[in-house]
Parts: structure tokens; C-alpha cells; sequence
């Protein structure tokens, strides 16, 4: 592989963009996605032959383009690496982004800013190929920010609706906040490394164990402020809590762009970032402590939020952020490995649910409202089969993607120690919720009566084939994408020689967790998730199937649990009245009004009053009349005289 | 006379060709609009493309004053005609030259009356411009940095808007108190030296701490007016508002920034000790100004007003980046200073073209222009996204230099600087979707798009975002050995006459 092959794979997404920016409006118009699928096609290819060359071989490429920013000892190049962790993402990125472009060319048909959708997009796999494949914090962190800017274009497509264009702005600024420690992170690394490119930081990790910085008045270690600090920058990007709360409203965007920006690939990128800054992050037990913690808490949270929506999108964005927190809960116990592959089988599964809503929507004329769904099954069975397939993926059904990728996870953390165990208490609840909501999701939507509109129901038609194939293949990857990384244990009791694949693969990036249980260990704690994914259709089957007046009598015997639930815990009301709000009030009634308006204005216009007026009071000594100047005159003689005889005296 | 390197006086040139173009502008009769246009035009191309052989034949390996021309000028008290520049300057003289052409074509249309005189007030304010920049001679320096102010100020009393009398006065007062201060420590300068005006004599020179002291505070107060910085800032609001479009541009695109080469070119070389010493509560003003002037643009309801507001907020990152005195935050700053130009420049060009036609700045008045105007919503998106410093814009360079070096020289500067992006964040997008998104307004359905003139100014300044986003080498290179000679002057440690204010600022942001 060379370089400038290499240099292909960002390369052709970004010049579909610019040809679709700029001659979409006039020229190109509705054969935009002419543009858009060749160039992404032949990136996935030329990204499938680097994979293979990093599998087949281990041949792991890392090169500079040029000299990008130099300031003093400041020196950053544009360069890029292809190692075994990108190369992962490379698959999920160009394989997902091919096949959501396909499928969008027959989604968004009709669309009058068909032309800036496929722009976007091609935009976004370039900014979210710059990421992954950067070698350096600099680059990584302008992928960051690019694929954040795409996100706000698609989030905020529709911009002439107000939901869409606020939705777009609060997906930036929170994410922004999330940045705002994710840069000081870059900046400290720099100052105690001496260079931002990976191949100078991380094997000089080491020397960060054991310097402390000043904070506000205690020493703190290094390690664990820097791995914090990038930290933050994940929780945003990757929408863990406190900084979920972007993700739900990101909904108001088109459901591919859900698919594959909100699902698949950049909510994904904080994860990568953890994984590839392991070195880092393995220096500080703490910080791996918060990373596990947030993980564990946020992986439930969001899936108690899930049980209760009633908008399709939503349950599955919830659901999201609540993988999002299996892969952090990973990270965080040290299975970085097991992150990652859980994010790779996630990108299949997710992108396939929601490609699947988006066809249900297409069929429902728009409608988001489970409520109103209800046997659909027959109308679109394409649909219908490939979403079940997606949802016992998720569940965790053994043989399916998600059931490999979480096991590995639950195991890992379970044997990773004492917190290990409560982490994966929690791990394993939120499995059961997990199977609850995809299967509600699935019952409420695909099964029963139809409960929309009669004019709903003569529309009920399945996607036309450019949105069916998509999703077969999806379904495809939602089924086997996990074969690749089948546990020992499972391949030992088969009787089989070793699966796992893509464990000893990461490796070599990330490490190995330390563990210690034994097999048998494992097998059991798999057949207690195995029970609760089960137990949690089951559930979903009783309340939605078979009796579907139990919710609304569950709902009114919790009131409390179910209120917090479907009003998201009141997050998003407690930020705007807590931090919004007052930061608009402070900047109106007393920056504006009384700091600059009052204080700093009074004195620059005061000042020249005041010298107005004592001119003006000059002024009135100047009257002309005689007799007021014999007076002042003589008043002048006499102080002339008390000053001689006092300065004699 | 020292010859420079091309051959000929390519500095005098750019001084005074528009200068002497002004006053042949003056010759036509003023009925005869369409070719007062065409020559202000073809002037302010003209001089354009004479500064372009500085960016080619700057010598990038030295830190020593080039283009150089030097006279005798008023033997009795020694002021010369000595110009020339450096890496600190010569970006500068061509952001200058190109300014001025985008605001003759910014103005085609806009101006409708003494169009003869407006004309002639830009090329005049363009040499004096230059000549700022150039000048090596106290003397010389002072009757351009005063003579600068005269047709500004006509610019925003003449042809400004309802409330331009109270603007255009403020202004020049404000300036004019600030220069006044500096005037005296030149002359105190020119005293002590016994009888010298050459910048480069002044600056080789060694002065007492303490005298240093003085002297810092007294060129602070005309270069943190011009700045501004915190808390002299509230002219510029007015200024900006009031301001036909070309004279807001000028304002914020090179007139603020002398303020700034003020620090680099005297403050700083001049008095090192007295800078070292104050660094940090300049810092700190820097920091304020930064996150204050970013909180009052959440609460502005003018569209100029807040890009006016969000130039105190940037201008705040330079100066904390130049008093951060190692080479990220001075080199940052210099080129932060350079973005704040092309970008803010950019936006009331952009606000200038939709203001001819709806003769409105209210925020309230517009929504929905990304479906009636898409190619120049795509415009101010670019300008948008540079302001608010996206990786890949130039932006992005300055910020994170300018927080880098700020970070270095005091963690929390650093830190609370980097909050001024997220607020920056907030203002501009919240401003992009009150008027580019949502529903169309009824007063801004129908507006035609930009035309092929309007694109034409906009589009060098969206080049130059990309293009310094992408490589900002072209342009850091010109800094690197000029900053490191400014550096080198300053001495490290601390130096002794602190005063009280600083004492207590240190100690204050110490504790963190």
C-alpha cells in the first residue's frame, strides 16, 4: 500500500464534497448521489485493501504529508496512520457510510437540498476518516471538531423548522464543552511531551506516571488530569451523561444521517479516542475509575429512558447512548479490545435499527409515534425481518453480533475485580432493559393492529430496493460481524480451534486486560445474560402482545419512576433553567445593562460632561457687564496680596 | 538612502500612491461619479498589486528591517524618512492594500452621496495605514497614526448612520486622549536619547526599570484604546455601528490592530522589563475582555453591534496571546490579529451586502435568508465557522497558539481563555439561525443573492480563511525570526518596581 493510496481514502469523499457543494445547485442537482456513491465506493475499496494488509500482514503504515503548523519548539504535520485499531474503524466507517449513502439516494428522493445532503455527507466521512486515521492530537482533534460541524449541517438540514436548527445548535455548543477539556488535554500533553504525534507520545507515556500539576491548591497526578481532560471531550462526542442530552434532540435530522453519524460512526469517536489513548489512560486508575463509572452509569440511565419513549427515533437513541456506556464501561476496566469490538458490532446492529425506523417512517408518511404504528410486518417485511434480526443482535441472543461483543464486555469487567462485579451487576440489568425496550420497540411498531390513520394505512408500502439492500447487508453484519471474535471459552467447549480474531488483532494497539476467573466462570455469567435477554423479551411479549393494558396500569402504580423516565429525569429543563437561562439574564441585566451600560459608559460620556459643564460655568464669568469684571478683578488683586503678605510672613 | 532589495522605494509607493491618488481624485469633477469609482478602483488594485512583491521577496531568514528607505527629513530636530519593515509588519502593509480594494467594491452601490470625497477618504486612510506600519521614525509614526483619524472620522460622520455625530466624535476624542499620553513619551523618549526619533535607536537602547513603568502606561493608554482593550472597549460599538460598511471594515480590519502592533513594535521591545512585570495583569484584562465581550453578545439585538462586541472578545485573545511573551502566544497573536482582520472584516463586508437591501441591522428583521440567499448563506457560514475557530479555518490556528502560549505562560489564562470559545460558539451560531434559519421573514423574501461584484469581495477573504487554516506556514514563516528576536529581548525572572495592582494579580491568579 502507498502512501498516496492511502491518501485516497479521505481524499475521495472530500472531493465528492466539493464538486457536490458547489456545482450541486446549478449543475448536478438531483444526480448528486452520481457524485457521491462512486467516490465513496472506491474509498471503501481502497480502505478494504489497507485493512487486509494490516490483517494479512501486519503491515501498519504511518507517514507525514506536510509540516502543518510550526511555532517555537510548536511543530505539527498532517500525516496519517493506519494501524490495527484504525483499521477496525475503517471498516465500520467506509462500509457503514457506502451503504447509507446507497440507501439514501432513494430516502431523501425529492428533497430540494437533495444536492447538500450528499455534500454533507461526503463531508462528514471525510472529516470522520481524518480522525481515525490521524497520527497526531492536532489532527485528530480537527477530524473531531469537523465531524462535530457535519453533525450540526445534517442535525440542522431541515433548518427552515426551528426544532431541527435549535437541535443542530445544542449538539455544537454542548459538544463544545465536552472540547473545551479535550483541548487543555492536547495542550498539557504537548507541554510534557514535547510533541503531539503519537509515535513520540505514547512511547513516552511512561515519563507522565508520577509528575503532579497544581490544582486549585493540591498537587494532582498527571496521568490523571490529561486522561480526564480527553475525557471530557468523549462524554460530549459520545454523548455520556451529563452530556447526553445533544443526542436525542440530534434526532431531528434525517434519519440516515441518524444512522450513521448518531449511531454508527461519531458518536463512536470518543471511544476510539479512549482506546487509542490507552497508554495514557492506563497511567491513571482513577481516571479509568471515572471512565468505567460514567460508562456503567450512563449505559443504564439512558436505557431506563428508553423503556418509556414513545418516539421511535428517540427509544433508539437512548438506546445509543446506552451502548455507548457498555463500550466506555470497557475502556474503563482496561478491555479496550473488548470496546472496540462492541463499537464495531454496534455500527452494524444500530445503523441497521435505524436505517429500519427510517423505512418505517417512509412507509408511516413521517410518523415517529409508536403508538400510532402497529402491524406492519405484513406491509414491509424486508423491514420488518432485518429490524428483528437488529434488535435480538442488541439483545444479545447468542449467535448474533451484539451477543459476542457485550459477553465480552460483561465478562471483562466482571474479571477485572472488585468493582469489577457491581459493574457488571449493572451490566447485566441494563442487558434485561435492553432486550425490554428493542423488543417493545419491535411489538409496538411490527405486530398487532395498525392504530395510525386510514390515509396512513392505503400509504403502507415497503422501501423501494436502493433502500432494501442496505439494510439486507446490514442485517448481514448484524448476524455475523461477531464471528470474528467468538470467546475461547465458547470455541474450547465447541471443540473448535480459536476464533477470536480481532481480540489478539487489537492487541497489539491496546493491550491485554489482566483477568482472572475461570472458564467456567464465564460460561455461567453468560448464561445469566443469556436468561436476562430472554426474561426481558419475554417481559416486553407480555406487556405489548399479550396484554397491552399492563403498561398504562404499570405506569399509573409507579408514577414517580415512570414520570422521570418519559420526562428524561427533567435534564434538559434543569440545564436551561440552571445554566441557559441565567447566562442570558446575567448578560442582559447586568453586563449590558448595568456593567457596560451604566458603569464603564458613565465615566467615558461623564468625563467630557464634566468638562462641558465646568466650561459652561466658565463660561458665565464671561457676562459682559463691566461691573462683573471690576469685581473679579478685584477679588484677583486681593488674593495677590493675601498671597504676598502670607508667603512674606 | 539605503536601497532595498527590489530596486526601487516599494514602501514609499504603497504610502503614497493612494495618497497622491487621493488628490487626483480631487481634480475630477464630481458629477462624473462612474470614473471617480473606476479610479478609486483601479488605484486600490494598483497599490494591491505593488505590496504583492513584498510577499514574494520577503526575506524570511532574518529579523532585520527590510525594503528599507531612508532620508533626512527635518534635520533641525532630527526626524527622518525612515521606513521599512519586519516579519511583525509586513503582513500587515498587505492585508492593508487588500482591504482597501474590497471596500471600494463593497461601497459601489452604497454610497450615494459626496461620493467624490468618499472615495478619497479611503485612499487617504489606506497610505496613512501603511504609512503606521512602516514608519521607523517617532515623528513620522505620530503624523500617521494622527493623520489616520481624520478621514476615519469623516467616514462615520459623513456617511454614517442616524446617531453617526455622537459615534464619530467619540471616537476620535477617545483616540485622540489615549495618542496624547504617547505623544508624551515620545517626547520624553526623544529627550532622553538625546535628540532621536529612530525607532531602532529607541529600541536598542536600555532604560531604568522604573522609567520603563512610566512609559509602559503611557503608550498602554493609547494602544489599549485603540486596542481596545478591556475596559476602553465601548467606543468601538458605536463606531462600528454607525460606520458605513467600508469604515467598519477598515476599523476592524487594520485600524483596531494597531493598537496590538503597538505592544509588539514599542511596549515590548522598548521597555521588556516594565512588559515582563505587567504581563500578568494584561493578561488578565486580556481574559476579561475575552469572556466579556463574548457575554454581551449573547444580549445584543444589532447585528453589527455584536460583531462589534465579538471583535473585543477576539481582540482579547491577541493581546493575551502577545503578553504571553513566548513564541505561541506572540506568534498566535500576530496571526490571530491577521484572522480577526480577514474574518470579522469579512462578516461586515457580508453584513454591509445585506444591509443595501433591507436597510435594517435589526437580528429581528431577518430569518429564513438560507432559503431566499443560499449562495451568501454559504458565505457567512465560511466566516461563521472561522470566527468561531474551526479546526481547518484560520481561526482555529490563532485560538489554539494564543490559548497554547497563554497556557504556558499561566494556566489559569489558559484555561479561562478556552471558555471564550465555547461562548463564541454560542453567539455566533444563535446569531447564523436567527438570521439564516427557521421560516422566511416577509421583509427579506425576494432579496436578490449576492452579485458577481459582492462575491468578488467576498471571496479572496474565504481563500485566505481555507487557506491559512489549512497551511498557516506561508504566513507563520514570515514571523518566526522576528518573534524570536522579540522574545530574546525579554529578559525571564522577575523584574524589580512591581506595582501594587500587579502585585496583587499575581498573587490572586497564583493561587490557582
Amino acid at each position: 500500500m502507498t502512501a498516496n493510496s492511502l491518501l485516497l481514502i479521505p481524499a475521495l469523499p472530500l472531493l465528492a464534497f466539493i464538486i457536490n457543494i458547489t456545482l450541486g445547485k446549478g449543475i448536478i442537482k438531483d444526480k448528486a448521489h452520481l457524485v457521491s456513491i462512486p467516490a465513496l465506493a472506491a474509498s471503501w475499496a481502497i480502505a478494504m485493501l489497507a485493512v487486509y494488509n494490516v490483517f494479512s500482514r501486519g503491515n501498519v503504515f504511518e507517514g507525514n504529508l506536510y509540516t502543518w503548523v510550526v511555532s517555537g519548539a510548536f511543530r505539527v504535520q498532517v500525516g496519517f496512520l493506519v494501524d490495527q485499531l484504525t483499521a477496525v474503524m475503517l471498516v465500520v466507517v467506509t462500509s457503514v457510510g457506502l451503504l447509507v449513502n446507497i440507501y439514501s439516494a432513494g430516502y431523501m428522493r425529492g428533497d430540494k437540498g437533495f444536492y447538500r445532503f450528499f455534500a454533507y455527507l461526503s463531508l462528514f466521512v471525510f472529516s470522520m476518516l481524518m480522525l481515525i486515521m490521524a497520527n497526531n492530537f492536532l489532527q485528530l482533534y480537527f477530524g473531531w471538531e469537523a465531524v462535530g460541524l457535519c453533525s450540526y449541517f445534517l442535525i440542522g438540514f431541515w433548518y427552515e423548522k426551528k426544532s431541527a436548527a435549535d437541535a443542530g445548535k445544542k449538539a455544537f455548543i454542548v459538544n463544545r464543552f465536552g472540547d473545551f477539556g479535550f483541548g487543555l488535554g492536547i495542550m498539557l500533553i504537548f507541554l510534557y511531551t514535547g510533541s503531539l504525534q503519537y509515535s513520540n507520545v505514547f512511547p513516552a507515556a511512561h515519563s507522565l506516571a508520577g509528575q503532579t500539576v497544581s490544582l486549585f491548591g493540591s498537587n494532582v497526578p498527571l496521568p490523571t488530569v490529561i486522561a480526564l481532560l480527553l475525557f471530557c471531550g468523549a462524554m460530549g462526542k459520545s454523548a455520556q451523561f451529563p452530556l447526553h442530552v445533544w443526542l436525542p434532540d440530534a434526532m431531528e435530522g434525517p434519519t440516515p444521517v441518524s444512522a450513521l453519524i448518531h449511531a454508527a460512526t461519531m458518536v463512536t469517536a470518543g471511544v476510539f479516542m479512549v482506546a487509542r489513548c490507552s497508554p495514557i489512560f492506563n497511567l491513571s486508575p482513577v481516571a479509568m475509575g471515572v471512565v468505567a463509572i460514567t460508562g456503567a452509569f450512563t449505559a443504564l440511565f439512558a436505557a431506563t429512558i428508553a423503556l418509556t419513549q414513545n418516539d421511535i427515533k428517540r427509544v433508539i437513541a437512548y438506546s445509543t447512548i446506552s451502548q455507548l456506556g457498555y463500550m466506555f464501561l470497557a475502556c474503563g476496566v482496561g478491555a479496550y479490545g473488548a470496546g472496540v469490538f462492541h463499537l464495531y458490532t454496534h455500527g452494524f446492529f444500530k445503523a441497521l435499527l435505524f436505517l429500519g425506523a427510517g423505512s418505517v417512517m417512509h412507509a408511516m408518511s413521517g410518523e415517529l409515534d409508536l403508538r400510532k404504528m402497529g402491524g406492519l410486518k405484513k406491509y414491509m417485511p424486508v423491514t420488518y425481518w432485518t429490524f428483528l434480526l437488529a434488535s435480538l443482535s442488541i439483545s444479545g441472543i447468542p449467535g448474533f453480533a451484539g451477543f459476542f461483543s457485550k459477553d465480552e464486555i460483561l465478562w471483562r469487567a466482571y474479571s477485572s475485580g472488585p468493582l469489577g462485579k457491581v459493574l457488571w451487576a449493572v451490566g447485566v440489568l441494563t442487558a434485561l432493559l435492553t432486550a425490554f425496550y428493542s423488543f417493545r420497540l419491535v411489538f409496538m411498531a411490527f405486530h398487532g393492529k395498525f392504530r395510525g390513520s386510514i390515509e396512513q394505512e392505503r400509504h403502507l408500502h415497503e422501501s423501494p430496493m436502493s433502500m432494501g439492500l442496505p439494510l439486507l447487508i446490514l442485517a448481514v453484519g448484524a448476524v455475523a460481524a461477531g464471528w470474528v471474535g467468538i470467546s475461547p471459552v465458547i470455541s474450547e467447549s465447541l471443540g473448535m480451534g480459536p476464533l477470536d480474531k480481532i481480540g489478539p488483532f487489537l492487541a497489539t494497539v491496546v493491550g491485554t486486560p489482566v483477568s482472572t476467573g475461570a472458564p467456567t466462570t464465564e460460561l455461567a455469567l453468560m448464561g445469566v445474560s443469556v436468561l436476562m435477554a430472554l426474561l426481558g423479551i419475554l417481559l416486553a411479549a407480555y406487556m405489548y402482545l399479550w396484554k397491552p393494558e399492563a403498561p398504562e396500569a404499570l405506569a399509573r402504580t409507579f408514577r414517580l419512576p415512570y414520570k422521570l423516565s418519559f420526562n428524561k429525569y427533567y435534564i434538559d429543563e434543569i440545564y436551561d433553567n440552571a445554566i441557559v437561562k441565567p447566562t442570558f439574564w446575567v448578560a442582559k441585566n447586568v453586563i449590558v445593562g448595568v456593567t457596560d451600560g451604566k458603569w464603564i459608559e458613565g465615566i467615558v460620556n461623564g468625563v467630557p460632561k464634566a468638562i462641558g459643564s465646568f466650561g459652561q460655568s466658565l463660561r458665565k464669568l464671561q457676562s459682559g457687564v463691566t461691573q462683573h469684571y471690576a469685581d473679579i478683578m478685584a477679588l484677583g488683586v486681593l488674593i495677590f496680596i493675601a498671597a504676598a503678605l502670607l508667603l512674606r510672613l | 538612502m539605503i536601497m532595498n532589495s527590489l530596486g526601487y522605494p516599494v514602501l514609499s509607493t504603497l504610502i503614497f500612491l493612494p495618497i497622491a491618488g487621493a488628490l487626483l481624485l480631487g481634480l475630477i469633477s464630481r458629477k462624473r461619479e462612474g470614473l471617480i469609482k473606476a479610479g478609486a478602483l483601479i488605484l486600490s488594485l494598483a497599490v494591491f498589486a505593488a505590496s504583492l512583491p513584498i510577499f514574494f521577496n520577503f526575506d524570511k531568514t532574518t529579523a532585520k528591517m527590510q525594503f528599507v528607505e531612508w532620508r533626512t527629513w527635518i534635520p533641525v530636530f532630527h526626524a527622518d524618512y525612515l521606513v521599512g519593515i519586519d516579519g511583525i509588519s509586513a503582513l500587515f502593509v498587505l492585508l492593508s492594500a487588500l482591504i482597501a480594494v474590497l471596500c471600494v467594491l463593497i461601497s459601489w452601490n452604497s454610497i450615494k452621496t459626496r461620493v467624490k470625497e468618499f472615495y478619497m477618504a479611503i485612499l487617504l486612510i489606506e497610505g496613512a495605514m501603511i504609512g503606521v506600519f512602516c514608519s521607523l521614525d517617532f515623528f513620522l509614526f505620530y503624523i500617521f497614526w494622527e493623520a489616520m483619524l481624520i478621514p476615519m472620522y469623516l467616514l462615520i460622520g459623513v456617511w454614517g448612520g442616524p446617531n453617526r455625530l455622537y459615534a464619530a466624535i467619540k471616537f476620535f476624542l477617545y483616540t485622540l486622549a489615549g495618542s496624547v499620553l504617547m505623544l508624551v513619551g515620545i517626547i520624553f523618549l526623544y529627550n532622553y536619547a538625546g535628540g532621536d526619533f529612530n525607532i531602532l535607536h529607541l529600541q536598542a537602547m536600555k532604560y531604568p526599570v522604573s522609567m520603563q513603568m512610566w512609559l509602559f502606561w503611557a503608550f498602554f493608554a493609547a494602544f489599549a484604546v485603540k486596542v481596545p482593550m478591556f475596559p476602553f472597549h465601548t467606543w468601538l460599538p458605536d463606531a462600528h455601528t454607525e460606520a458605513p460598511t467600508a469604515g467598519s471594515v477598515i476599523l476592524a480590519a487594520v485600524l483596531i490592530k494597531m493598537g496590538a502592533y503597538g505592544f509588539l513594535r514599542f511596549s515590548i521591545p522598548m521597555f521588556p522589563d516594565a512588559a515582563s512585570a505587567m504581563a500578568v495583569p494584561m493578561m488578565a484584562l486580556s481574559v476579561v475582555a475575552i469572556i466579556y465581550g463574548a457575554v454581551v453578545c449573547l444580549a445584543q439585538t444589532d447585528l453589527k453591534r455584536l460583531i462589534a462586541y465579538s471583535s473585543v472578545s477576539h481582540m482579547g485573545f491577541v493581546t493575551l496571546g502577545i503578553f504571553a511573551l513566548n513564541s505561541q502566544g506572540v506568534e498566535g497573536g500576530i496571526l490571530q490579529m491577521l484572522n480577526h482582520g480577514i474574518v470579522t472584516g469579512a462578516l461586515f463586508l457580508s453584513i454591509g451586502i445585506i444591509y443595501d437591501r433591507t436597510h435594517s441591522r435589526q437580528i429581528s428583521d431577518y430569518g429564513g435568508a438560507a432559503s431566499v440567499l443560499p449562495v451568501y448563506a454559504g458565505m457567512f457560514m465560511i466566516f461563521t465557522l472561522a470566527s468561531i475557530g474551526l479546526p481547518g479555518t484560520n481561526g482555529f490556528i490563532g485560538e489554539f497558539l494564543i490559548i497554547l502560549g497563554g497556557f504556558t505562560a499561566n494556566r489559569l489564562a489558559g484555561v479561562l481563555a478556552a471558555t471564550g470559545i465555547i461562548i463564541g460558539a454560542a453567539y455566533m451560531l444563535w446569531l447564523y439561525q436567527r438570521v439564516f434559519f427557521t421560516g422566511v421573514n416577509p421583509k427579506i423574501k425576494g432579496l436578490p443573492d449576492i452579485n458577481a461584484r459582492e462575491f468578488i469581495a467576498l471571496a479572496p477573504m474565504a481563500l485566505l480563511v481555507f487557506w491559512i487554516g489549512v497551511y498557516p506556514n506561508a504566513l507563520l514563516g514570515f514571523l518566526h525570526p522576528s518573534v524570536q528576536n522579540l522574545i530574546g529581548r525579554f529578559h525571564p525572572g522577575p523584574a524589580s518596581g512591581l506595582s501594587a495592582l500587579s502585585d496583587f494579580i499575581k498573587t490572586l491568579f497564583a493561587r490557582a
